[in-house]
């Protein structure tokens, strides 16, 4: 047969689909700009903006997670936050006993200890996710309402486990040294620590993003998403793949866990359920299940939270509510809906 | 005319009936019967929850629809109330507009939220409430000039609802007839008729509709009907039952906050009431309210003495401190959702002979 | 002529929630060439192939797989035993590229750069699009790398749901061509098709079905040559060009 047969239909699509695809990306910035007009000082925005930036990162880091494991298992966790709270305890516990690495002047054992008390609490609410995914989710895989229940339940639990191990009491600790302070550039005082939270936030994004276009495991991701039967009828063991990607996301709510207590500096056994809302509203903008609409999502809430807290602070949170209903108006499904074949 | 009384919706059961007629007899007579404040209170509370608990399976058992906006349109309801008492005085009058307003006010947010967010998904729906909801707690306690803030508000109500007025004289049986005791009792009878409103609507025609809609949404839209309508019309009955239970708990407490109304953890216990009583019948409210506020109410206590005898044991002194009952009930709460989704009532109803 | 028995189903029934589709299904697909099974729509043929491939469990009875039960064996385990799926609905993964789906579907190892060569040989599509999002290709093209898909590895037995539905003429003729290609290789096709014209032209063995049931089964020579027994078997003459 020749290929004349079959007319190629590729150029007509994409233009279109790119521009569905480029113009959510436009959001950030104008929002960014809208920000700076608003608040007119400069430097005031700078410093508002990065700190919206770096609150944006580590929502990012919780929630994506949460939407990838929803994309390819249809399973929204309403228990996630848990895996923050118990991440954020764990780190601090770490990093309590670390407490000479994190008093000591020397920035390599500051960033050790941290890096430790991070290694820590992923691993930790990474098995987490591992016996969360096993007990509590598996039997109600394809029941929403009973998942939503469930994963409730599952939260209460944990929260309460929380305060059989750590007691009933807040927690703080202070950053180490080397994460303390702000650098200042003309007017503006940028805290040292945001900028470390969007650089490990947007690593993070790319590594992603590398992993889900580049690597087997991702291609299965993004196949599982649209079609896990067909994965399955290849030769995959989908479950497995379930499996690695809960407890991935849930290692990496305790990373995100950590970085909002050190952020912070106090941590409770409600942060989890608290940041939950934040993290839901960036989800639901993004789109269910997208990573690039949840990281846009994330940003976006990220900068209005903070342009709103110095503009007008009773109103951030509903601020965000307000955002997400103006993208739901544009776009019901979010900025970047999934596809799903069933 | 019992039957009619309850739409036709019989206990089905002789235990659940037993059960029901002991808690309906305890809450009548409640007064009587079990004398102190303590208890007094305990009984208008689980009043206030059976209609709130009720309102809110109505959504979730008999629509399938999860929302975690419910003690929000609870909240509107009190505040509504007490912001009518606190601004135009302890009359008659603001009782009854601040209540309608709180309705009203609840009826239009639920549909606002309904028609936005019921087309997509369950989970959808139940992301955005949660968001809302909180957002909205959030709001109240900001707006201390006019909500009093975290404070919360607190405000004069009739006096002939008050333990200062004396009705008679002398006591009946040894309970003083007094203004708090006409406060009870209209708590009583408007739950109670409030309830039997909510059990003729799940066996009207549109309650069994909302049934076939929740088994299959798919289904019911390919035979005709408007799934939306009938989701968003449930969502909006459900929030105003909600918001007339929380003004019955404004007047009955003569003080409105965020931590008696709005709070995450009202929610949490309402969704452990639903669902340890049995999810899709409304009997299920009753005994999972009553049970449940009996056990925070009393169990806790007797929590604290079995933490007090374990001392010993270290970490199980910890698992059984009265504080952490909530651990067991979320326990509980997994089991009955896996194992028993219909409750106590659907076990009392399978077991029948 | 007969083979022995790649594929034996022995009194299987399939339910779907409340639906009793497959009610006792005897069938078997002989080593080598090509079995059709066909039947009117609702017959249960999709559900017969997505039975074998373990996507809806039997509630009763057998499946055999080289002489290895395989009833009640995980969707991924039945695939790795060389049994592949071409669904009704491709089940491409739009959302990646052409390559993307081939590398997926090469699951025990990296693509076999010969084998991948005869691949497009037999669908050139294949080749021009290797970098295309699969989501833009055309029903026929996707039909193209569903089969691709299927044969990218070695498999013993291939489960083709209606490849030419809803295509045009000379894309169905590139597929009968294909698929007869494929025959000469070891390779076994149970084929569920409709389309009795192309059926007739490539089967060697038929299975006729009916609720839920396989009402006649023999070599396809014999059913071609009676018009009065195809008549019979539901009328398929009359489906045969649509």
């Amino acid at each position: 047969m020749s290929n004349t047969a079959v007319k190629p239909r590729i150029e007509k699509i994409p233009l279109k689909e790119k521009l569905f695809q480029k113009l959510p990306v436009f959001l950030v910035p104008v929002l960014a700009l809208t920000g700076l007009a608003a608040i007119g000082n400069p430097s005031s925005w700078l410093t508002l903006t990065v700190a919206g930036l770096a609150m944006g990162m580590m929502i990012f880091i919780m929630a994506s997670g949460l939407t990838v494991v929803f994309g390819l298992m249809d399973v929204i966790n309403f228990g996630h936050g848990a895996f923050v709270a118990v991440g954020a305890f764990v780190g601090f516990t770490v990093l309590a006993w670390l407490a000479g690495w994190t008093a000591s002047p020397s920035v390599m054992l500051n960033l050790a200890a941290v890096l430790i008390a991070i290694l820590a609490a992923m691993l930790i609410t990474g098995l987490l996710g591992l016996a969360f995914e096993r007990v509590i989710v598996m039997p109600v895989y394809g029941e929403h309402l009973k998942q939503i229940l469930v994963t409730m339940g599952g939260l209460i639990v944990a929260q309460q486990m929380i305060y059989v191990v750590w007691g009933p009491d807040e927690l703080h600790i202070s950053r180490p040294q080397a994460l303390q302070g702000s650098f200042v550039i003309g007017e503006a005082a940028i805290e040292k620590y945001r900028l470390v939270a969007v650089a490990i936030g947007l690593a993070l994004f790319l590594a992603m993003r590398h992993i889900l276009k580049k690597t087997k495991i991702g291609l299965l991701v993004r196949a599982g998403v649209e079609n896990g039967e067909m994965v399955e009828a290849l030769g995959y063991r989908i479950r497995r793949l379930f499996l690695i990607v809960f407890m991935t996301g849930s290692a990496l709510a305790g990373l995100g866990g950590v970085m909002w207590g050190l952020y912070q500096e106090t941590i409770t056994a409600h942060m989890g359920s608290e940041i939950m809302v934040l993290v839901f509203i960036v989800v639901i903008i993004g789109g269910l299940g997208s990573v690039e609409g949840c990281f846009i999502g994330a940003m976006l809430v990220g900068l209005l939270a903070n342009y709103t807290a110095f503009l007008a602070p009773k109103v951030a949170l509903i601020s965000t509510i307000a955002l997400m209903v103006v993208i739901l108006m544009w776009r019901p499904q979010g900025l970047y809906p999934v596809v799903k074949a069933k | 005319m019992l039957t009619r009384l309850l739409s036709g919706d019989t206990p089905r059961s002789g235990l659940l009936t037993a059960l029901l007629l002991i808690v309906l007899i305890s809450l009548a007579f409640a007064p009587f019967l079990f004398p102190g404040t303590r208890s007094l209170e305990t009984a208008a509370r689980i009043c206030i929850f059976i209609v709130l608990v009720a309102s809110y399976d109505l959504l979730l058992g008999y629509a399938g629809i999860v929302s975690f906006a419910h003690t929000m349109f609870f909240g509107i309801g009190a505040y509504g109330t007490a912001l009518a008492l606190s601004t135009t005085g302890p009359g008659y009058g603001s009782l009854i507009w601040g209540t309608a307003a709180g309705a009203v006010v609840a009826a239009v947010f639920a549909l606002a939220i309904g028609l936005f967010s019921l087309r997509v998904k369950a989970i959808f729906f139940a992301m955005v409430t949660l968001a809302v909801a909180s957002a909205f707690a959030v709001f109240v306690s900001q707006m201390s000039w006019l909500t009093g803030g975290e404070d919360g508000l607190n405000y004069k109500i009739p006096r002939e609802l008050t333990p200062a007025f004396k009705l008679i004289d002398e006591k009946i049986l040894g309970v003083r007839i007094n203004g708090k005791l006409l406060a009870y009792y209209l708590v009583f009878f408007v739950s109670a008729i409030l309830f039997l409103v909510m059990l003729r609507i799940v066996n009207s025609p549109f309650g069994r509709t909302l049934k076939a809609v929740r088994d299959n949404a798919f289904r019911a839209e390919a035979i005709g009907y408007r799934v939306v309508w009938y989701r968003t019309t449930a969502t909006i009955l459900s929030a105003v039952m909600a918001a007339l239970a929380g003004s019955l708990l404004a007047i009955w407490l003569r003080y409105t906050g965020p931590a008696t109304t709005l709070s995450m953890e009202i929610m949490i216990d309402i969704l452990l009431m639903v669902v340890i009583g049995g999810m899709g019948t409304l009997y299920g409210a009753v005994l999972g309210a009553t049970l449940f506020i009996l056990a925070q109410t009393y169990l806790q206590t007797l929590m604290g003495v079995a933490a007090d005898a374990s001392s010993a044991v270290p970490l199980f002194s910890t698992l059984v401190a009265p504080e952490r009952w909530l651990l067991w009930l979320g326990v509980l709460f997994i089991l009955s959702v896996y194992f028993f989704p219909s409750g106590i009532v659907g076990r009392l109803r399978a077991g029948r002979a | 002529m007969m083979a022995e028995a790649l594929l034996t189903l022995s009194g299987v029934h399939t339910h779907i929630g409340p639906y009793h589709i497959l009610q006792g299904v005897d069938l078997v697909v002989p080593e080598g060439g090509v079995t059709v099974l066909l039947g009117r729509n609702g017959a249960g043929k999709t559900t017969t192939l997505r039975t074998i491939m373990g996507l809806w469990n039997a509630s009763k009875g057998d499946i055999r797989f080289d002489d290895h039960l395989i009833t009640r064996l995980a969707t991924p385990e039945i695939s790795r035993r060389g049994i592949a799926l071409v669904p009704e609905d491709m089940g491409i993964f739009t959302d990646l590229t052409v390559a993307e789906n081939m590398i997926l579907a090469a699951a025990s190892g990296p693509l076999d750069a010969k084998r991948l060569e005869w691949i497009k040989e037999l669908f050139p599509p294949i080749g021009t699009f290797w970098n295309s999002s699969a989501g833009t290709l055309s029903g026929g093209q996707k039909q193209m790398l569903s089969v691709a898909r299927a044969i990218i590895e070695p498999r013993r037995l291939i489960l083709i749901d209606e490849p030419t539905k809803g295509l045009a003429p000379a894309i169905i003729k590139a597929m009968t061509d294909a698929l007869r290609e494929l025959k000469e290789t070891d390779t076994t096709i149970l084929l569920v098709e409709q389309n009795f014209a192309m059926a007739s032209g490539i089967g060697d063995t038929v299975a006729v079905m009916d609720d839920g049931r396989i009402i006649h089964s023999g070599s396809m020579k014999e059913l071609a040559g009676d018009a009065a027994l195809q008549e019979k078997l539901m009328g398929l003459s009359l489906e045969a060009h649509q």
